[in-house]
């Protein structure tokens, strides 16, 4: 059974404030604030010295302690002298203990609002600086390559493998799920079109250019910038975290050739084979949708397919399959060498390397389509 | 070569993040075969230090000299070379997590050197038996104590036969007995190999037992304010505050 906390207020002499704490003054009860002892000193202004009286008091705890920090931070603002000898001794000594390392000015971060004018010019120049470490970034990247074409970048071979192996094989049944799945999708909105003219054999076309030259690419870069640059990004991120980067840097080794060299190496050379797979998948879900569901033949809907597919279409696709393994490698291990060193940072890097897959992904689709375009291709 | 030639001179240097100054107007000297304590209370910048002298943060100014280079304006190639006769224990060991023991000790092996393979092998068997991990080589990090790791840090620190090694906490988070056996170790190759060591800590009875020379950071100063050995400091300093701290505050 606790006593409820009670603050009663006497004055002894003229220039004395007596505050008497009585009961349990505990965290989880209801405590009395320091409003009605700051509208007495407010109210009696030649008060020059604040005691207590504790002999009514029962259990206390933090709760207690705050109160008096507090109250003693009013006496200061006031020039009140505040006597301690009152208290219980426990709750003195964790207060001297307390007041022993003055606060440090200087050590917390500049609070207040931040005006529209300044905001803006930090955004510019936090954009400025993240554009030169992308520029910067890139050109490390650049330099690795030619290191190695010259047969000069040290990386283990094992890890090289290993990457292929995790951005290869072990990609195989997301990929062939969503590319089938896409390859399904785009019939289906196709054949309502086409059934309309009695065109359905048209699918075929549609399905097989469309997989073959943009969209097999596209789908498994963004697979691939979900569950492989995500993964680098905390892969790296980690390694920061635990300084394993700054030994490597002491080392002397190349952190761009030992850690990003494999990885954009292995999504390089795996990420064509994976468009090529995903096409034959893509071609698949349409066939199921055409030949199931339109009654095509199966042996018409390939040929169609065959002819309406060029090799034009074919290498545009596998190319653009490699570009995106470029850009999903070099975003997540970007963001992974940048990491902070907190968890946090590392969550945030994930993330970022996603976002920034994506949006290169996109971006360099429409370049490229732009390009083709030109080049009548 | 004598004893007392200059291994690294610090010249001048200030140490910032931004615009805030860390450290400034730091000189010293750390000699050859020196164990070399960089002492301070905590959040002095004593580690900061540390990655300035190994090449990880460039010093807002002024010079580190390895003998006579100055590393700070030497090219990336000088300073590579010169990082490969350097050997650093990271606080936490920060062996790469995706290799084990050996493969950690290996690699700046293979990448420095033209040994076989076998030969390899027994380099890491002797660097891990060193430092009392024995047995260990195929064991990934995640899979030893954290006291263990630090030896191994030790380990791969050693594998090229530096001739300077930088701890960085080492006794942090190590139990005395541990802690004790480290110093014995950093004083055994400091003695057996003549190797400088540049030791980052706060532990007062590492820096009496192995430290030859010292620099004591003042924070709230921001520069040095003594250097020399910790045990004539002990002794001579009229700093009140680096009395404070080498006598655990009961002098002042």
């Amino acid at each position: 059974m606790t006593e409820r906390a009670d603050l009663k207020l006497a004055t002894p002499a003229a220039d004395t404030l007596q505050v008497i704490l009585a009961g349990d003054w505990t965290l989880g009860g209801e405590l009395p604030g320091t409003a009605e002892v700051e509208r007495t000193l407010a109210a009696a202004a030649p008060v020059r010295t604040v005691t207590f009286d504790s002999r009514g008091l029962g259990h206390w705890d933090t709760g207690l302690l705050t109160f008096l920090l507090h109250l003693e931070q009013v006496c200061t603002r006031h020039r009140i002298r505040l006597d301690r000898e009152g208290l219980p001794p426990g709750a003195k000594r964790l207060l001297e203990l307390a007041a022993a390392v003055p606060e440090k000015k200087d050590a917390r971060p500049p609070e207040g609002r931040v005006s529209f004018f300044d905001f803006l010019g930090q955004e510019v120049v936090r954009f400025g600086r993240a554009a030169a470490e992308l520029l910067e970034f890139i050109g490390e990247a650049t330099v690795a390559v030619i290191r190695l074409v010259r047969g000069r970048a040290r990386f283990r071979r094992a890890d090289l493998s290993l990457y292929m192996q995790a951005a290869g094989v072990q990609a195989l049944p997301i990929v062939s799920l969503i590319c089938f799945l896409v390859g399904l999708i785009l019939a289906f909105i196709g054949a309502i079109q086409l059934k309309l003219f009695g065109a359905q054999i048209y699918v075929a076309d549609l399905v097989g250019i469309a997989m073959v030259r943009l969209m097999a690419a596209i789908m498994t870069g963004i697979v691939m910038a979900g569950r492989t640059g995500g993964a680098f990004a905390a892969q790296l991120g980690t390694m920061q975290v635990n300084q394993e980067i700054d030994a490597l840097k002491t080392l002397g080794i190349c952190p761009m050739e030992f850690l990003v060299l494999p990885r954009m190496l292995a999504l390089a050379l795996m990420m064509p084979l994976l468009c090529l797979y995903a096409n034959v998948m893509g071609i698949l879900g349409g066939m199921v949708v055409g030949v199931g569901l339109l009654g095509l033949g199966l042996v018409p809907y390939y040929t169609q397919t065959v002819q309406a597919v060029g090799l034009w279409n074919l290498g545009i696709g596998l190319f653009s399959g490699t570009v995106f393994g470029v850009i999903v490698a070099l975003a997540g291990c970007m963001r992974g060498m940048q990491c902070g060193r907190s968890a946090a940072a590392v969550g945030e890097a994930a993330t970022s390397a996603v976002v920034t897959a994506i949006v290169g992904i996109i971006v360099a689709t429409a370049a490229i389509t732009v390009i083709c375009d030109v080049l009548g291709i | 070569m004598t004893a007392q030639d200059a291994h690294i001179t610090v010249r001048d240097l200030t140490m910032a993040y931004g615009d805030f100054v860390l450290m400034r107007d730091l000189n010293f000297t750390i000699h050859r075969g020196d164990i070399f304590i960089i002492m301070g209370g905590s959040g002095c910048g004593k580690s900061t230090l540390m990655t300035v002298l190994v090449g990880l943060k460039a010093p807002a100014r002024g010079q580190v000299l390895y003998g006579d280079t100055d590393f700070w304006g030497a090219d990336q190639e000088t300073r590579d070379r010169l990082l490969r006769r350097a050997g650093v224990m990271y606080q936490s060991g920060a062996l790469w997590s995706s290799m084990t023991l050996a493969e950690n000790i290996a690699l700046p092996l293979e990448t420095y050197t033209t040994l076989r393979p076998a030969r390899i092998r027994e380099v890491v068997k002797l660097k891990l038996a060193l430092v009392g991990l024995a047995g260990f080589e195929e064991f990934y990090p995640a899979e030893i104590s954290g006291g263990m790791q630090k030896r191994a840090g030790i380990a791969r620190a050693m594998a090229l036969d530096p001739e300077i090694l930088f701890f960085d906490e080492p006794s942090a988070g190590l139990d005395p007995v541990s802690a004790r056996r480290l110093d014995d170790l950093i004083l055994e190759l400091n003695e057996s190999l003549g190797t400088t060591m540049v030791v980052v800590t706060h532990e007062l009875a590492s820096i009496f037992a192995i430290g030859t020379n010292s620099v004591f950071l003042d924070v709230s100063r921001r520069t040095m304010t003594a250097t020399g050995n910790p045990r004539k400091l002990l002794n001579e300093t009229k700093d009140p505050v680096v009395r404070q701290f080498l006598t655990r505050g009961e002098q002042s």
